[in-house]
């Protein structure tokens, strides 16, 4: 079982300026915990914050286990990331590379068979399209096999077709971990999210978090998925 | 293709007008047909020490490319060598080379070793400048996923800062290759017994007027074709980067 995690007043300054102040959450264990919110509230500092990329200006972030969570965080970004001059193999077994560790290429292979793409190993990734460098990020997230993934609108870039694919992919393969993911959609909040919450204001504070029924991945004709996505819109113009 | 040709022409044609319709004399500027018939008399001659300065050229290439690698490399990942040997490396530009050149030549003879270590004091600094630049320019977000994977700073910097850095160390390389041949050719003026900076000054000596723009030709043919090997080599090599 993955730890669930837990954000205790968490004040974030940048020059002065009050981003957020007293931030509390708790994202269960084994979720899909949604966070959205307007452009410059917060988000992605507050995703940096939990994978360690940066240090709050005052509040804790631990793990429900009470283990520390440095090493048991993955972190997928807008942009792909995927580095221009290795191929999609070789970008998959990059946390190993970094670490000094022998690459595990049967391992990654196998992961880019599972997000479906068998034959593009050896390409480079200005040969993929969009969708195709989003899924070998997905097999490179996967290859760290850690039980807390963050993201951070990993599909914002997409068309609507290969962004359905994605959120089915990502449902699918991230089942079981604890995952906070930042997005704009509110029809991927819907289809993905145990629960959502809204971060907004200046400085910015969280609402409670609102739990959705059922289990993702949602379908994206499933009965109700319009209604939540307007109790979700409402949300986010009250905010 | 063809724009560089027409260029050559154009300058040529015009050369050989101002040598045929001034009173310019020969021995100040001679003509294209009379560089061209000394070019051809004296080839063997011609030819032999234009190989001992490509072979300076290269050897000061790779040596000062090595070197200026590692420095890069070194500064990048200490922050002591940081502290220590970069400040002393920008000062050392502010030291004209020419003055440099009678004392290599006094230390290191007058063979190829003073000219190669021209050679490499002129390209230290490009490469490592360059490369250096491009080690510290790593993009933030590798930088950040680097970090979330547990990365050791080493491996980072080897598997990530370093491949990154790679198109700014073409870049380094091709301004390297462009002035090597001016290191070379300095330390052969100062003091040789062969070279194409050698032939110059003697024909220059003897006002062998012709003899000496034959032998510029050559380093100029010779320069120009090794940056465009240099610039296709590392554009095969680097294929990957926008724009080579
Ligand atoms: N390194 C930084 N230095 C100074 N200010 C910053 C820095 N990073 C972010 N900010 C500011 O902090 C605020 C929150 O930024 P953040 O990127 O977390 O917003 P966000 O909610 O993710 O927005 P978006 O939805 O547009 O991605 C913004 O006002 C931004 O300008
Ligand atoms: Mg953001």
């Amino acid at each position: 079982m993955p730890p669930g995690i837990e954000l205790r007043g968490l004040d974030l300054r940048y020059a002065g300026a009050e981003i957020f102040s007293g931030l509390t959450l708790i994202l269960p264990p084994a979720e899909f915990s949604v966070l959205l919110g307007p452009s410059g509230a917060g988000k992605t500092s507050l995703l940096r914050i939990i994978a360690g990329l940066e240090p709050p200006d005052a509040g804790t972030v631990t793990a429900t286990d009470n283990a520390p969570l440095a090493g048991r965080v993955s972190y997928m970004a807008q942009q792909d990331l995927l580095l221009p001059w290795a191929s999609a193999l070789k970008n998959v077994c990059l946390g190993a590379r970094l670490r000094g560790e022998p690459q595990n290429f049967a391992r990654a292979q196998e992961l880019l068979e599972q997000v479906g793409l068998p034959h593009r190993a050896s390409a480079r990734p200005a040969e993929l399209s969009g969708g195709e460098r989003q899924r070998v990020a997905l097999a490179r997230t996967l290859y760290e096999d850690r039980p807390v993934v963050l993201m951070d609108e990993p599909f914002s870039s997409l068309d609507a077709i290969t962004r359905v694919r994605m959120q089915d992919l990502a449902a699918k393969f991230l089942a079981g971990r604890t995952v906070l993911l930042i997005t704009h959609d509110p029809f991927e909040a819907c289809r993905l999210g145990h629960s959502f919450t809204i971060l907004s204001g200046s400085p910015a504070r969280l609402a409670v978090p609102t739990r959705l029924p059922g289990i993702p991945p949602r379908a994206p004709d499933e009965d109700g998925i319009l209604h939540l996505q307007g109790e979700l819109l409402r949300q986010l113009a009250q905010s | 293709m063809i724009r560089p040709f027409i260029t050559i022409i154009v300058f040529i044609a015009a050369w050989w007008a101002v040598t045929a319709f001034t009173s310019i004399p020969p021995f100040m500027l001679p003509a294209p047909g009379a560089v061209a018939q000394t070019l051809y008399q004296q080839a063997p001659y011609l030819a032999a020490n234009a190989g001992v300065t490509l072979g300076e050229i290269l050897l000061g290439l790779l040596v000062g490319t090595v070197l200026g690698g590692l420095a890069a490399l070194g500064i990048a990942a200490s922050a002591t060598l940081q502290r220590w040997l970069w400040p002393i490396l920008v000062l050392s530009q502010a030291i004209p080379v020419f003055a440099l050149a009678p004392l290599l030549v006094l230390w290191l003879g007058f063979g190829i070793g003073s000219k190669v270590a021209m050679a490499v004091l002129v390209i230290f600094f490009p490469v490592t400048a360059n490369f250096l630049d491009g080690l510290r320019r790593t993009e933030s977000g590798w930088l950040d996923l680097a970090h979330t994977m547990n990365g050791s700073r080493l491996h980072i910097l080897l598997n990530l800062r370093l491949p990154a850095a790679l198109p700014a160390f073409a870049s380094g390389l091709r301004v390297a290759t462009a002035v090597a041949p001016i290191g070379a050719i300095l330390g052969e003026w100062v003091g040789a017994s062969s070279g194409l900076g050698y032939v110059m000054i003697n024909a220059n000596a003897r006002i062998q007027t012709a003899l000496m723009f034959a032998a510029l030709v050559i380093l100029a043919a010779m320069t120009i074709t090794l940056y465009v090997a240099v610039d296709a080599l590392l554009r095969r090599l680097l294929t990957w980067a926008p724009g080579g």
